[in-house]
Formats: structure tokens, sequence, C-alpha cells
């Protein structure tokens, strides 16, 4: 992590040039943010939750040659209450809907979607049909859209984040936690999401526009 | 443990059938003279007499299909239903009955053949066909409440563009118009103001639990019975998929499936489709054997147009349906582990298998999973010259190797030695033998009356297999024989799919000289064209699925789309006879059954 990322404006004790990539000067709430960002990022766990064509590709995503272990990542909890990551694996239902958003509601805070293939991005081929949503992301807001029918796990389709990271270059967050970070208030999607309470380290007083994480200047 | 089923007869048993009922029934049968219709007409006043006699006397035991037909410009709803001798083997014999299309009322069949249950529910719901007699009439896909009956012809979606494809605003000129654009409301869904989905709860539960035989709460100490709903959130149902399950303690009383929640309305958006352009729908249908879907469909629509299909290529079918049939059991046995408790490492290595067929798949279809591999007359491409490195050019580590000799170690050494581990590891298993063995019996006689199909079928002691029976494509040339279990318990449906996966192995390793035999032939017979002519008529294709039977039922007006486009789906299906085989178990081992009878939502709800 470069120190600039960090390093306050204002500091008036700012990092000798020969010391920038040793030593991380931050404020205490920063860094614990930092760190709790990081670490979750990489122990995310989805739901284990397939709807369509799209969950065997998820599971597959679980096997040997995908190995999404390798991203923290293979815990996969059936119950709602264990996750942090919903992945709207197929096809949304008009009949389904209603349990997909009672499962998210269930889901604690901080909670992040992923809308996995065609379908659930918007319908796909079957959009037309007369019992099919066209999107999820009109019931829930949705953080991350994977495009692919389905969305093969090799193309680093949702191993998003590895590829994430190496397009950004600069920060090793994942994609979930750039597109909602801790304590960020209203999310990137159309404001779509309402301020949602997440555990903080630091200062109380601080609000939610006033925090600066390393992900969150971004 | 694997029998050989009798020889199929030389003479025309549908041709006798058919005139010993015009013989016993006459006025009320009459044969169907449509130009490229089959069968028998048969009056609805006598279709239950006909439909016992057509059972009991002429040995057309097992109710393949029952579907419903809308015929708008003549007015009247037609059921078609295709019955097969498990015996004799050979094709159905189709008899129909009509209906008008105000009031539309037929008889049930449910007391002939149980296995018309479902069908018949999915006639009402989708059709609006009542018919009188049915134990539990209610809607099965769609909820209870929802205004008209989709698959009529006269019944509009709301992103309702035209009656048929192409939409003359995107075809020649290419126009994008978004669905929402059309519609006044913009969607296709719409809740009213301050719903919320906490405290919604579906208008049929009160029904679906009136059903279940709860009684009061008994006094003291002794249990009483409550229902338990599992799923449509569960992770033993392989999908969105909910059972209702009255309890004794932990025994189950009663249980109902409820299904539709993944219902994507995959026949209605197939008749507005073009022939061609459902070819990639079926691949969403049993979306782990998409390859064999394929087939099915292209042997359904191949059976109208009349068109050769050249060695080669249905050698290169085969070959797909084969190495599907191999994934699907695999799979399928490694998740039924998963449900009973050995969670995820069975299946892991499973995964490892598919990925590699997955591999050839991709090389030579351009996709893992949704293929879209088959074509009317023949397959889509040769196979390629080499795998590995074409797909994932970039990948410095993926070598890349030629096909033939991928396939031949594939066929020769890999899955044989694959499925002898997995076999060691597995039959004797002490785990899995206390979990399965006399649980969740079929008997045979009620395996055919529910219309089972497939391994579960066979895993009762009934050595019906379509390959066989009623041979499709060139299975008649390949030496194998029909896997058979006899106690029809989730330990043997278990085992018969190892018997299955081996006598594929079999086919494949048949089927492989002749493929390096045939090199260069042609792969396509007939034209290559976006809009394939069919002629007027009905056909019945019938597919033996890794699942079981999958057939469609396709009815053609001549014009480029079909008019009926029909889905036999075994997952559906072979659900009629879950209750059966869960009462009197404990809840754990639903789990078991349910996994034993292998079930892919995609097919069930369609
Ligand atoms: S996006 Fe494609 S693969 Fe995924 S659920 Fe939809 S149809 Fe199936």
């Amino acid at each position: 992590m470069d120190s600039d990322e960090i390093r306050d404006p204002y500091d008036p004790n700012p990092v000798p040039p020969d010391l920038r990539n040793n030593v991380v000067l931050a404020r205490m709430e920063d860094l614990v943010d930092v760190i709790y960002d990081w670490s979750r990022a990489r122990s995310v766990w989805p739901m284990f939750f397939g709807l369509a064509c799209c969950a065997i590709e998820m599971i597959a995503t679980g096997g040997a040659r995908y190995d999404q272990s390798r991203f923290g990542m293979e815990i996969m909890r059936p119950s709602p209450r264990q996750c942090d990551l919903l992945i709207v694996s197929g096809t949304v239902t008009k009949k389904m809907v209603g349990p997909i958003v009672r499962l998210y509601n269930q889901m604690a805070e901080p909670k992040y979607v992923l809308s996995m293939g065609a379908c659930a991005n918007g319908g796909g081929p079957f959009k037309e049909g007369y019992n099919v949503v066209d999107g999820i992301d009109k019931f829930i807001p949705v953080d991350v859209y994977v495009p692919g029918c389905p969305p093969t796990p090799g193309v680093a389709a949702w191993l998003y984040h590895a590829a994430q990271a190496h397009r950004g270059a600069v920060d090793p967050y994942c994609a979930l936690v750039q597109a909602h970070p801790v304590g960020r208030g209203a999310g990137s999607r159309a404001g779509s999401r309402p301020h949602r309470p997440a555990p903080r380290a630091g200062d109380p007083s601080r609000g939610a526009e006033g925090h600066r994480s390393a992900a969150g200047r971004r | 443990m694997t029998e050989t089923p009798p020889a199929v007869e030389k003479v025309d048993p549908i041709a006798e059938a058919i005139d010993a009922l015009l013989e016993k029934y006459p006025g009320a049968v009459s044969h169907d003279n449509r130009q490229g219709y089959e069968g028998v007409v048969v009056e609805a006043s006598k279709l239950v007499e006909v439909a016992t006699t057509i059972r009991d006397e002429l040995g057309f035991d097992y109710l393949a299909n029952a579907c419903a037909v809308d015929y708008l410009d003549d007015g009247y709803f037609e059921m078609v239903y295709n019955a097969a001798s498990i015996q004799a083997g050979g094709p159905p014999l189709s008899f129909k009955a009509r209906t008008a299309r105000d009031e539309a009322e037929l008889p049930s069949l449910v007391g002939v053949w149980p296995g018309a249950d479902f069908q018949e529910r999915e006639a009402w719901d989708l059709m609006g066909i009542r018919f009188q007699g049915h134990p539990n009439l209610r809607r099965i896909l769609m909820w209870e409440g929802f205004e008209g009956h989709p698959l009529r012809k006269d019944w509009k979606e709301p992103f309702y563009e035209e009656e048929a494809k192409p939409f003359s605003s995107r075809w020649p000129d290419g126009h994008q118009i978004r669905s929402e654009q059309k519609n006044p409301y913009g969607m296709n869904v719409q809740y009213p103001p301050g719903f919320a989905f906490e405290a919604y709860e579906s208008e049929a539960d009160p029904a679906t639990y009136a059903g279940m035989g709860v009684t009061v709460q008994q006094e003291g100490l002794k249990t009483g019975r409550m229902i338990v709903n599992m799923g449509p959130h569960h992770p033993s149902t392989h999908g969105v998929f909910r059972m209702v399950l009255t309890l004794d303690g932990e025994t189950i009383v009663e249980l109902q499936p409820v299904m539709g929640y993944l219902h994507r309305n995959h026949e209605k958006i197939g008749e507005r489709n073009t022939y061609l352009q459902n070819m990639p729908y079926t691949d969403r249908l049993d979306y782990i054997t998409s390859m064999a879907n394929n087939l099915a469909y292209a042997i359904a629509v191949e059976k109208l147009m009349g068109v050769e299909v050249p060695e080669r290529a249905e050698l290169i079918r085969v070959l797909m349906a084969e190495l599907t049939r191999f994934v699907n059991h695999t799979w399928a046995i490694g998740f039924l582990l998963n449900d009973l408790g050995a969670f995820y490492t069975p299946a892991l290595y499973v995964m490892n298998e598919r990925e590699l067929i997955l591999d050839f798949f991709e090389a030579t279809a351009g996709s893992r999973m949704m293929c879209n591999y088959m074509r009317f007359g023949g397959v889509f491409a040769d196979l390629p010259e080499r795998i590995g490195g074409v797909v994932h050019d970039d990948h410095e580590r993926m070598r890349s190797y030629e096909t033939m000799a991928f396939l031949e170690e594939l066929i020769f050494e890999r899955m044989p030695r694959f499925l002898d581990q997995f076999t060691d590891l597995l039959v004797q298993n002490e785990i899995v033998l206390t979990r399965t063995q006399g649980v969740g019996i079929l008997p045979p006689d009620k395996a055919i009356a529910y219309s089972a199909a497939g391994p579960v079928l066979r895993a009762s002691g009934v050595p019906y297999d379509l390959r066989r029976a009623d041979p499709y494509s060139i299975y008649n040339e390949f030496d194998f024989d029909v896997a058979v279990r006899y106690n029809g318990d989730v330990y043997d449906r278990f085992l018969v799919r190892f018997d299955e996966m081996r006598e594929s192995i079999r086919i494949l390793q048949q089927v492989y000289p002749r493929l390096v035999a045939t090199e260069g032939q042609p792969i396509f017979g007939g034209k290559r064209a976006y809009q394939v002519r069919v002629p007027p008529g009905e056909s019945y294709g019938r597919h033996e699925n890794p699942k079981g039977e999958l057939s469609f039922y396709v009815v053609s007006n001549g014009t480029p789309n079909p008019w009926r486009y029909h889905i036999r789906s075994t997952s559906f299906i072979n659900l009629t006879g879950l209750s059966e085989m869960c009462r009197g178990h404990k809840v754990a081992d639903v789990v078991a059954i349910l996994g034993s009878i292998d079930i892919i939502l995609g097919e069930v709800d369609r």
C-alpha cells in the first residue's frame, strides 16, 4: 500500500521519502477500517443458494479447477444469517422474487449482492416470459453484475476481484467492498441503497460522510 | 446386473391396437385423419373406458405423456395422450380427446394412470382444461389467483410484441427496441404500494395445508402432527423446490411438492420462436445435460421434416449424449452423497471429471454448459482438431491436446478408472448402505403407474430404456445392456446409475473407432438454413435422457414457428411418486429420496 493513500495532507509529520514504503502513518480508526475491510474482503461467505442454470457454474467454481477457496470464499452457508454475499444465480421468477427479497432481508449487515448471469441482470433469454422478472436489481440493491449465460467460472467472471485488483493496480480490495465500503452510506447504484449501520471503529461523532478509509476515498 | 429386454416384434402393434379400439367402440373412437397426425380421437364421455381398455387389454400400460393443445381456429382444445407398452416396447399409441374452448372440461385419467396427476394439473394451470374427478385440481406452476391460462393462444404476456418471431421491428433492419418501452407499465411485474414481502403469504398455502391431514394438537407428551415447509430455499432440494410435509414426530405422514419457482415459460416463448431458435432454449431445460436435450428436440423436429442424418453426425450425437449421461450420473451420485452428509468431497471428485468433458464440449460447441450443438439434420460443427489451446489461448499453463487422442484417453482410460475408483469408495460404504437401503421403495407396478422414467423406473426392476425399447438415432447398432436393479430403494437407484455409466462407457468405446473411421465425412444432411421448413403435422420424438424420457411433442401448421411445443419433462413427472416414496420415512430420508430421483428444477418447472 502506498503511504500516500493514508497520509493526511495536513499531517504535520510527513513520512520522509526514504521511509515511504516501509512506514504507515494513519489515524487509528482509519487503520482499523482498512484492516477490517481487507479481512472482510478476503473471507466473503456466499450463500449456498442456487436458482437456475447459473448455479451449476457457481458450484463448479467451488471445484478444484477454479477453486474459489483461494479467495476465502469456500464456506458457503445455506442460512442467510451466516452469509455476507447473496449470489443471485439464475432466472428470477415472479413466484420466487418474494423469497429472495426475504432472504436478503434476513442477511446480517454488511451484505452484498452479486447478480450472476444474464437472467438476474436483466431477464436474459427468458425475459419475454410472463413469469420472469426482468432483473433482480428492481427489488434488491445489486453490487456486482456478472455478464454471461452462464458466466464461465474461468473467465474471472465472478472470481471478479482478482481481475479488479489487477486493473485498479492500487486497490487490493475486492470489488464488493469498493462498491460499498463500510459505513459509506448511499450506495454506488443510483442511491438505491439506504444508509446502513455497519460496525465502525473510532469516533462515533464522525458521520458516515466524513468517514475516510482507503477504500472509501476512491 | 443387467438384462436384455424382449425383442421388438415385427407386426405393427399400433395399427392392431387401433383396429381393436375401432371395433370395440364404434362411434366413440375414430381415426385422426388430419394430415400428418397419428392415432385415434376418443369421445370425451368414453375417455376413461377407452383408456382402461388401452391399459388392460391392449397392453399399453405406461402413460408416457399427456399434454394439451389449443386449436384456436377450430375452436377446441385437444388433450393428447401417448401410452406405451413396457413389455413389448415400440412406439407409443397416441389417443386424443377434444373439448370446446369455453367451458373446457374432460374426465380425469388419474384413476387409470396416477402418472397423469401432475400433467393434468399442468394442463389446467396453463391451458385451463378442467378435469372432472381429479383429486387435487389446483394450479401447479403458477400461483393460485393468477389471471388466465397462459398457454392459450389468445393469452398475451406483458411483454407481448407479436405472435411470432422474428419480430418485424427487428428483422431484417435490426432495430433494437426494449420490451419495457413497448409495455405501458414499463415492467412486467408491479407490486401495490406498501407491499411487504415479509408479511405476504401465498393464497395457495391454506389450501395446500388443508389437504395435509393435520389433527388437533394432542394433550400431554405425545407428539402432535405439524406441517413443515422445506424450501424453496433449501440446500437439499437442488434448486428452488418446495416440499410441504406433515410430520408425526419425525415421521412423514404426507408430502406435497410445490413447484413453479423456476417456471420460465419455456413453452410460451418456444411457440413464438422459430424452430431453430428453440434449440438454445432446450439447453436450459436440464442444464446438466444440454447436449442430450438438443438431441431430443432435434429428433422430434427431424421426425416431422423427414431429413436424413449422416452417419458421422449420428456418431457424434451418440458420443455427446453418452458423455452427457456420464456427467449427469456422476453429478447425481456426487450430490446424492452431498445430501447424505458427505459434504462436497465426492462432488469435488465428480467436478474434476466433469471439467474434462466440458472442455471437450467447449472446444466442439463453443460453450461449456449451454452447448446448442445439434441441428435438424446433423450437428453444428465437426470435432475440432485440438482441444485446450484453442479455447484457453492466453492461459500459458494450459496445454492443448489433439482431440482424438484426448477422447481416446478419456474413454478408454480416464473414465473407466474414475468409475472403478468411485465404485470402490462408495458402493460398499457403510454409511451409504445404512442410509439408503430399504429407504424410499417404489415397487415396479407403482413405478409404471406413476409414469416414472429413467433410472427411477429401472431401479424398480423394469428394464425399460428407450434406447432399446423404442430405438432412435443409431443406438440399435451398438452392443449394450439395459441396466436394471430390483429393489426400487434409494440404494438401487444409486447403483443403477453406476451400471448405466458402465454401459455408457461401453457404447463410447464402440463409437470411438467408428469416429476415427468416418473422419472427414459430412456432418450435416440436407441444406443449412436459418429457417427450416417443417411440414404440417404432429410429432412425438422420444429420447432417453440421462434422467429418463425427455421428449418433445411438436405440432406444426406449416409456418416457421411451432404451433405447439410441449416438453415431456422427466424430472417433473418423476416427482409424482415422491410422496408415495417418502411416506413413513423420517425427515432426513426425504433428502436422500429426492437426491436419488435426481431432479433439475429447470426441467421440472420449465
Ligand atoms: S443467465 Fe443463462 S445460464 Fe444463467 S440462469 Fe439465465 S438462462 Fe440460465
